[in-house]
């Protein structure tokens, strides 16, 4: 699932792989989970690692502001990723 | 009650305003609040529920520099003061004393994980915004210091403009710093330090940047990773490792839980045993006699034996869950519990059912979607609770050798408990299928499971968990037990014929016991089985004291035989596991449907749900009984 952007391929979260690295651009989640989401770190603009996952693959551990959170691919692939920081007055 | 430190002292009251001082605990989850708690208050703490609502919450005493009591009051675990969820709604009302039982609360600990300082000062914006009397609490000072990272509460206290204490729950390191905020609170404001004017913060980006900002003035250096949870996680969620680890875990408990518990068990029945002959020599010989040794401490006691069996499975619960496996655990169940329509979260209340349905339908609160929540809810009293434990074990060693399958690990009685635990797992599984199919038919559901870092679980805290249980298990063998206990021997011992008590088979208990006896009789039960099926609609482990209180009336004469030999005599091995098959499926547990009506509001739910699984028990034990019959 590749979203084209402006600034090139705009890929999700689901796709990020294991051990990179990539800042969060938004969430496109309904408004009682992404508040969840947002509560556990995953902001706009905060730097997601890809750790491992449970033993079938799903769902996948992402390291996010301090913790280690367990999210099914699903829900993973609403969240879309970018490889460079969000600009200065976006950032953290 | 007197002030004598005792586990259930008073606690502040319904319907009075106030009554006494109070502190609220708040904090996130995994912050280690309970750790804090436990240490504050150790045994002077209950489990209380807010009238109206279910939340759970312990209540604690302590006293104050006055002398005076002091109640502390741990409230659930919240990420946000925003009340979305049922949890959240509760704190935030207690905090704006909007809670009508308690009032205002005279201060608040906010518990903090200082390995994960910036994402938790987070919630400490709109705490400190309440304006209460706030001790900032810097939890896990220990793991920071040992993984490098370091932060100055001096400097933090001055950015905030509330008291901060770097402490360790765990070790203890600290703590006196919170005894002192608590001695301070009620007997005079406490306002050590100047209020600083906290920035309007709209939305949670914006408050995050402010915890950012306030860590970096405070000299906050984030700890490495945490090595350990890391190499740790690399084993237990290794695609070949994980579910072997997984499934050698259940099996380590179940095993443990069977003959680790055993020599405790065999020292409770010797006790029971002594003591009942000890207190019948004390007696004259009549009525009084029989009430209290066959009737009480026959019915009492035969379920009393079972505490060590549910203290060793609670202590196991306890261990995974405070390690930090069981989040582990939930993420590996998440990918099947998604095929039957459930969710990872639902594993914990669900795993939590094997100790007790009630305790597991109120912890089924952390699922957000009200679908996965309710599926949760109608599932879980198939998980093999604890009470049933008894009625397993009684016919597991009275029908079951015990040939060893694998050595020392696993015995043949070991296995057969196993195969009754999946026999309520496969019925929840199938149930869930059928909801999911039919009523509770929806489109997805998600999964977000925070992972904290592996920890020693603290002894302390083990041990109040288990003396928590301990006394609830007891209060209830001393009450509903007593009770039927009591109620069965009237009934067994009337109607008086010739100025003594008849024959147990024309008793009332007797006739009632007939009257069932033609539709049970096909599962291969007597109408004593049926005495007990009737008395344990009010619990399941009731039906070992009835069993215990009639066949100690009916060999009242001789020397009563242990129960497991009069069983022996009235049971085929066919009729024991079409019991023990009736007991894996039926509802009996008034707790049980109670809550299920409390939690999802309605009587319709919890009537359905004893109907279904009641057929069920019926089918599936008269399914039992019949092959045997044939096979035989």
């Amino acid at each position: 699932m590749q979203l084209s952007f402006k600034n090139g391929a705009v890929q999700t979260l689901a796709q990020l792989p294991a051990g990179a690295q990539a800042y969060l651009q938004r969430l496109d989640l309904p408004e009682e989970i992404s508040q969840r989401l947002m509560e556990l770190g995953f902001l706009p603009g905060a730097a997601v690692v890809a750790a491992g996952s449970a033993p079938g693959g799903d769902p996948r551990i992402f390291r996010v502001d301090g913790s280690e959170i367990a999210l099914r691919r699903d829900t993973a692939s609403h969240l879309y990723i970018s490889s460079q920081p969000l600009p200065e007055s976006d950032q953290l | 009650m007197s002030d004598s430190g005792s586990c259930h002292g008073a606690a502040p009251q319904t319907g009075n305003r106030k009554a006494g001082h109070y502190v609220a605990l708040v904090g996130p989850p995994n912050a280690g609040k309970s750790t804090l708690f436990n240490r504050l208050t150790g045994l002077r703490q209950k489990v209380a529920n807010f009238p109206g609502v279910t939340v759970e919450h312990h209540v604690g005493r302590v006293k104050d520099a006055a002398g005076r009591d002091l109640f502390v009051i741990d409230l659930p675990g919240i990420y946000s003061l925003t009340p979305r969820s049922e949890d959240e709604q509760v704190t935030h009302n207690v905090l704006t004393g909007v809670e009508p039982s308690l009032g205002l609360p005279d201060g608040v600990i906010l518990i903090l994980d200082s390995t994960n300082l910036q994402r938790h000062l987070v919630l400490a914006a709109p705490v400190l915004a309440l304006g209460l009397p706030t001790l900032v609490v810097l939890n896990m000072a220990d793991d920071l210091a040992a993984r490098g990272g370091k932060v100055d509460p001096a400097a933090l206290a001055r950015e905030i403009g509330a008291p901060v204490a770097l402490i360790s729950a765990a070790t203890g390191d600290g703590v006196e710093r919170v005894v002192q905020f608590l001695h301070g609170t009620g007997a005079r404001p406490v306002a050590p330090q100047p209020r600083v004017e906290l920035p309007v913060l709209p939305n949670l980006p914006a408050r995050r940047r402010w915890a950012g900002k306030v860590g970096l003035q405070a000299g906050y250096t984030a700890p490495a990773p945490p090595e350990w949870t890391r190499r740790l996680d690399a084993l237990f969620l290794h695609p070949v490792c994980g579910p072997l680890v997984f499934l050698l875990v259940v099996l380590a408990v179940f095993q443990g839980i069977f003959t680790g518990a055993q020599p405790l068990m065999d020292a409770v029945e010797a006790l029971v045993a002594g003591s009942g002959e000890q207190i019948g020599q004390l007696l004259p010989v009549g009525m009084l006699r029989s009430l209290v040794v066959e009737g009480v401490w026959g019915g009492v006691g035969s379920v009393v034996v079972f505490l060590p069996q549910i203290l060793l499975l609670f202590l196991f619960l306890g261990i995974l869950e405070d390690s930090g496996y069981l989040a582990r655990a939930a993420v590996i169940a998440d990918r099947t519990m998604s095929r039957v329509g459930l969710q990872g979260k639902a594993f914990i209340p669900l795993l939590s059912a094997y100790a007790c349905a009630v305790p597991a339908i109120m912890a089924t609160r952390t699922i957000e979607d009200k679908r996965d929540r309710l599926a949760t809810v109608l599932i879980a009293p198939f998980m093999t609770c604890s009470a049933r434990l008894p009625v397993y074990t009684l016919l597991i060693a009275a029908f079951v050798p015990n040939t060893p399958l694998l050595g020392q690990f696993l015995g043949l009685q070991a296995a057969v408990l196993l195969g009754l635990y999946l026999l309520g797992f496969a019925a929840a599984v199938g149930t869930a299928l059928l909801l999911r199919s039919s009523v509770l038919r929806h489109a997805k559901t998600t999964f977000v499971m925070e992972l904290p870092a592996y920890r020693r679980p603290s002894l302390r805290s083990l041990l109040l968990r288990l003396i928590d249980r301990a006394v609830v298990f007891l209060q209830r063998a001393g009450t509903v037990i007593l009770l039927v206990s009591v109620l069965l021997w009237i009934l067994a011992h009337l109607p008086y014929k010739d100025g003594k008590a008849p024959p147990l088979e024309e008793s009332i208990a007797g006739q009632i016991g007939r009257a069932v006896e033609p539709a049970i009789q096909p599962l291969g039960f007597n109408w004593k089985i049926g005495i007990g099926l009737i008395t344990s609609l009010a619990a399941r482990e009731v039906i070992v004291g009835t069993l215990g209180t009639i066949y100690g009336i009916e060999n009242a004469e001789q020397d009563s035989p242990p129960l497991i030999e009069s069983l022996r005599k009235d049971l085929t091995p066919g009729g024991a596991f079409a019991l023990m098959i009736f007991f894996a499926f039926a509802m009996q547990c008034f707790s049980t449907v109670a809550i299920v009506r409390r939690e999802l509001g309605s009587w319709i739910w919890p009537a359905a749900q004893f109907v279904y699984m009641g057929g069920l028990a019926y089918l599936g034990a008269l399914a039992a009984n019949q092959i045997w019959l044939r096979l035989r």
